[in-house]
């Protein structure tokens, strides 16, 4: 069965991070959020795999990493309900959900080309002002986002 | 960063609103004072605004300071490529406050961002334009005598007009009632009319200009319906009259009706309203210079008496 195995999978997992629950739309947008396309350790990545909350979702294992939880709640913008798993040893030692923080500091670009954020060397701020579905304001010029239409830097 | 900064008209509480009206009504009585002797202020305009340039540099110069600056890009060091971030250190050595207007949405926000010196933001692009807002408060207070309970009419392009939306948030603590007025391709934006809803802020939206309409306001907010702002040139053609103003359509307005427009007007108030003592757009030009004073001592942390301080003493 589909589900066995990737249960199989998580737990052959030794060392590392698995982030479970991310919409399967977005997963590859996390994959490079997270900087994995970089990264010479082993990655596994499942996709559409069945899921009883979101229909179908997303799985990442990354061996050997424990990412910092700043960058791990930066996903909460496109992925609200993604967990996170740290496994150390075969055993999942902390299993946390990720949350959303109430600024976003040079992570999404802001859709409007005539925002300064746009036209100078800076980095972007947005604020959260809806969590379900995420809406961002662009803290500079005001123009609103909806996070699943975000681009990410 | 410096609190004493204005970018957004939201940065102002209903306190400072009504103490600033205070401060304007003095200047409009006292017009030239030396408050600002010794003090240096720049105009760093990077898209030209006369009209604004104008009425901020006579607001200083009536106050006693000095003035450098450039009223465009393209005689200033933006134009060779440096950035807003080192425009605005270089000029912060100089000066005591930065006035600055920027074609860029939230160029104001970032220069508060770079440098202690004050800022205080002119219009940036589309975004934000408090010293307008401020004296269409002032205008209003003027002509009313009162913030209070009062409706508004707002007629031509609501949908980018920022004159229009930011003095909608603004009227937020003073109870109003709106009226918007504009063709479909013009409404008011969702996110404003959620805003009236949740804020409990009785509003009516009409596609017609109409009597009825007219009859029951209080202010009459006029803005230039722009042929740019259309995709389709025949809707253009076909809306723009119906929000011209005439003379005759103010017949039967009530007697405290007054006109205001934040210039420049082109065909939507028509020449014959200008004779008309309800039409306020050209005095309203001129409360601009007084409410700039206000908000340029406020910028720089200057006590400025009330005519109620000068009354008790």
């Amino acid at each position: 069965m589909t589900t066995d195995k990737t249960e199989l999978a998580v737990a052959a997992l030794r060392n590392g991070t698995v982030i479970d629950h991310i919409p399967s739309p977005v997963l590859f947008k996390v994959v490079r959020m997270l900087g994995i396309e970089k990264m010479d350790n082993h990655v596994t990545i499942g996709n559409n795999l069945d899921s009883a909350k979101l229909g179908t979702k997303g799985i990442i294992k990354v061996a050997d990493v424990e990412f910092p939880e700043s960058l791990l709640n930066r996903i909460a913008i496109i992925a609200p309900g993604a967990k996170i798993n740290v496994i150390r040893d075969y055993e999942v030692v902390e299993k946390r959900p990720v949350r959303l923080p109430d600024t976003i500091i040079g992570l999404v670009q802001c859709p409007n080309p005539k925002c300064i954020t746009n036209n100078e060397p800076m980095r972007t701020r947005f604020i959260v002002t809806d969590r379900s579905p995420v809406k961002l304001r662009c803290d500079y010029c005001g123009h609103t986002v909806e996070s699943t239409n975000a681009k990410i830097l | 960063m410096n609190s004493n900064s204005l970018v957004s008209i939201d940065d102002i509480t209903k306190d400072e609103i009504l103490r600033l009206l205070q401060q304007a009504r003095y200047f409009e009585e006292h017009p030239n004072q030396k408050i600002l002797d010794g003090r240096v202020v720049a105009t760093l305009f990077f898209e030209p605004s006369t009209r604004t340039r104008l009425s901020f540099e006579t607001a200083v110069n009536r106050l006693g300071g000095r003035i450098i600056g450039f009223s465009d890009a393209n005689t200033s060091s933006s134009s060779k490529g440096e950035t807003l971030k080192d425009t605005i250190i270089m000029v912060s050595n100089y000066v005591d406050l930065i006035i600055m207007r920027h074609y860029l949405e939230g160029a104001a926000r970032y220069a508060t961002e770079v440098t202690d010196t004050p800022i205080l933001n002119a219009g940036d692009g589309a975004n934000q334009h408090p010293s307008q807002t401020m004296l269409d408060l002032y205008s209003i207070y003027k002509t009313q005598g009162r913030l209070d309970n009062l409706t508004i009419t707002m007629v031509g392009d609501l949908k980018y007009g920022r004159t229009v939306h930011s003095l909608l948030m603004a009227l937020r603590h003073f109870n109003p009632t709106f009226r918007f007025v504009a063709c479909d391709e013009l409404r008011m934006p969702r996110e404003y009319i959620r805003f009236c809803d949740e804020q409990g802020i009785p509003y009516t939206e009409h596609r017609d200009f109409s009597d009825l309409v007219i009859n029951s306001t209080d202010i009459l907010y006029m803005t230039r319906v722009q042929r740019e702002r259309f995709t389709d040139i025949m809707e253009y053609e076909r809306v723009k009259d119906l929000y011209t103003l005439r003379n005759s359509m103010l017949d039967n307005s009530r007697p405290n009706l007054r006109v205001l427009h934040p210039l420049p007007r082109i065909n939507e108030i028509n020449q014959d309203v200008d004779d008309n003592p309800k039409a306020y757009y050209f005095q309203q030009a001129k409360n601009g210079l007084f409410m700039r004073q206000a908000l340029i001592c406020r910028a720089l942390g200057i006590e400025v008496p009330t005519n109620n301080d000068t009354e008790k003493a």
